[in-house]
């Protein structure tokens, strides 16, 4: 078992080394002729105004947490989902009155207009 | 000892270990090797495959669009890709000022890294995989969440305000299609009794599409907005903004991005081919694994050409169009669909497989038809007939006569 994480591993650090030595090796090739000009923040020839690190919308935080909710959800489902066909007929109907509760959530974020794209 | 045309990999690996070992390596460092030997192989041969990709893509998409593709370079225009690496190899970085450098440094390859990653577990054939994890599923969705950090890194790092909402929109839009593909990815956990890839194509004894068509739809659909292809492909909708959170990025660490997107495109192909469609399983897959791995690459092609035609005929959506689609059809529909298939198919345990099959197809079909029937309707309270002037068609006898309509010439 210990040993297939190895794999993973080792595999990960060939996955990270491959691109980042390609990268190297191109950025010792490449020419390196900067000037302020080619540094500057690109915006299609209009200089950028102000710091660009501003404040956003609240909106992308609202999809972020719809998401946290569900997505930790779903991983709840696993274990549920690997015992399933073992499972009796109480646990999937409890795992179904979870879905609907969570069917329910879905819902109410949807008529408090968290899901609208503005 | 098997035969090498009956399994190539098995043998040469034989081969390696016990060539190793007659050199008096020990047991441990022969496995670390063999391992190590493996991830190179296997990630170089990832990346070269996205070479022959490009071609692919580029030449269909052409013949979709009634042009002739990459055709110069080679013949076919098959070596066009070779020459766009080496002319892209020797492109000049350029780092916009105030970047912050590391995460600018190192989003390109985490980009690269998560869509390589996903290679490391999926089963070619009965007898070659590489980690045979048993929470495959849970490390697949784990590692495509690397992307995403990948993207946001990216446009922090960019020192550009639209690189940085370009970045949000995109990982906006990634981390909503992820809800519904892992509320579908439970429907083959659920049949199996497994999050182990191996084990999960191993109990397709009839394919898992068969079983729950709604469900690999979701998936299908979810994963190729989860790459951010056409029609999903807001994030670098290149017609209608500057390239999103790659703007700022030059040289190889743009090619790498684009890289990282072919390469997710048949990632996900992959692993759709692994979840629904049986994986390596076919006639004499088992007798003869290098046939697994005919099989496994037939399946995800034909996935591959899919989405390839996707992209060569369908418009690209709105976002609002799209995080609709998401939370209010598909996310719905997955649980909906979670609940019913758990349901029916505890009352078909220990039937017969073809009454199972019938009934759970005869679900799917039902529910798609409730679903069919909601949007239409839906669609038909949305979309009001608005009075419109009659367009002028140009036609010889509409030709306009600038006489009768006042214009002096």
């Amino acid at each position: 078992m210990l040993s297939t994480w190895l794999y993973v591993g080792i595999f990960t650090l060939v996955a990270v080394a491959l691109p980042a030595i390609a990268i190297f090796l191109a950025g010792l090739l490449a020419p390196k002729k900067p000037n302020p000009i080619k540094e500057a923040t690109y915006e299609c020839g209009v200089e950028t105004v102000g710091p660009t690190w501003t404040q956003l919308r609240v909106q992308y935080y609202l999809f972020a947490l719809v998401f946290l909710i569900f997505d930790v959800e779903s991983v709840l489902l696993y274990p549920w989902a690997v015992a399933y066909q073992q499972l009796p007929l109480f646990a999937i109907v409890e795992a179904i009155i979870f879905l609907a509760i969570l069917l329910g959530g879905l819902f109410y974020a949807w008529r408090k207009g968290a899901l609208n794209w503005q | 000892m098997t035969a090498f045309w009956q399994d190539p990999i098995t043998f040469l690996r034989l081969w390696l270990e016990n060539l190793l070992l007659s050199w008096g390596v020990s047991e441990r460092w022969v496995l670390l090797i063999r391992y190590a030997v493996g991830a190179i192989l296997l990630a170089t041969a990832a990346l070269l495959f996205v070479i022959l990709q490009l071609w692919l893509e580029r030449k269909l998409i052409g013949r979709l669009q009634d042009r002739l593709g990459p055709n110069r370079v080679g013949p076919w225009g098959l070596l066009q890709p070779i020459a766009d690496v080496l002319k892209i190899f020797t492109k000049e970085h350029i780092t916009p000022a105030g970047a912050d450098r590391v995460p600018f440094n190192l989003a390109p390859v985490l980009s690269v890294a998560a869509a390589l990653m996903v290679w490391a577990v999926i089963p070619f054939s009965a007898t070659v995989f590489g980690a045979d994890l048993n929470v495959g599923i849970l490390y697949l969705l784990a590692v495509g969440a690397v992307g995403e950090i990948a993207i946001i890194l990216a446009g922090w790092g960019s020192n550009n305000k639209y690189a940085l909402l370009g970045a949000l929109r995109t990982v906006a839009q990634l981390i909503s299609y992820s809800v519904p593909m892992t509320l579908s990815a439970l429907v083959p956990v659920m049949f199996s009794g497994s999050l182990n890839l191996n084990a999960i194509t191993r109990a397709q004894e009839v394919w898992f599409i068969v079983l729950a068509p709604l469900p690999a739809l979701i998936f299908f659909v979810a994963s190729v907005a989860e790459v951010g292809r056409a029609p999903f492909d807001l994030p670098e909708a290149e017609s209608e903004l500057v390239a999103g959170y790659s703007v700022e990025y030059s040289g190889l660490k743009f090619g790498f991005f684009y890289v990282a997107e072919f390469l997710k495109a048949f990632t996900v192909s992959l692993i759709f081919a692994v979840l629904f469609l049986g994986g390596w399983r076919g006639p004499g897959a088992e007798a003869y694994p290098v046939l697994g791995f005919v099989y496994l690459f037939l399946k995800s092609g034909a996935v591959y050409l899919l989405m390839i035609l996707f992209r060569g005929t369908l418009p690209r959506f709105r976002i609002d169009q799209v995080m609709d689609l998401n939370w209010k059809v598909f996310t719905p529909l997955a649980l909906i669909l979670l609940m019913v298939i758990a349901l029916v198919d505890y009352f078909l345990r220990g039937g017969l497989p073809l009454v199972r099959v019938l009934v759970l197809l005869g679900v799917n079909t039902l529910a798609y038809i409730v679903l069919d029937r909601l949007l239409s309707s839906r669609e038909r309270v949305r979309r009001q007939p608005v009075a419109q002037p009659v367009r002028p068609v140009a036609r010889p006898e509409n030709l306009i006569n600038p006489t009768e309509t006042g214009v002096a010439s």
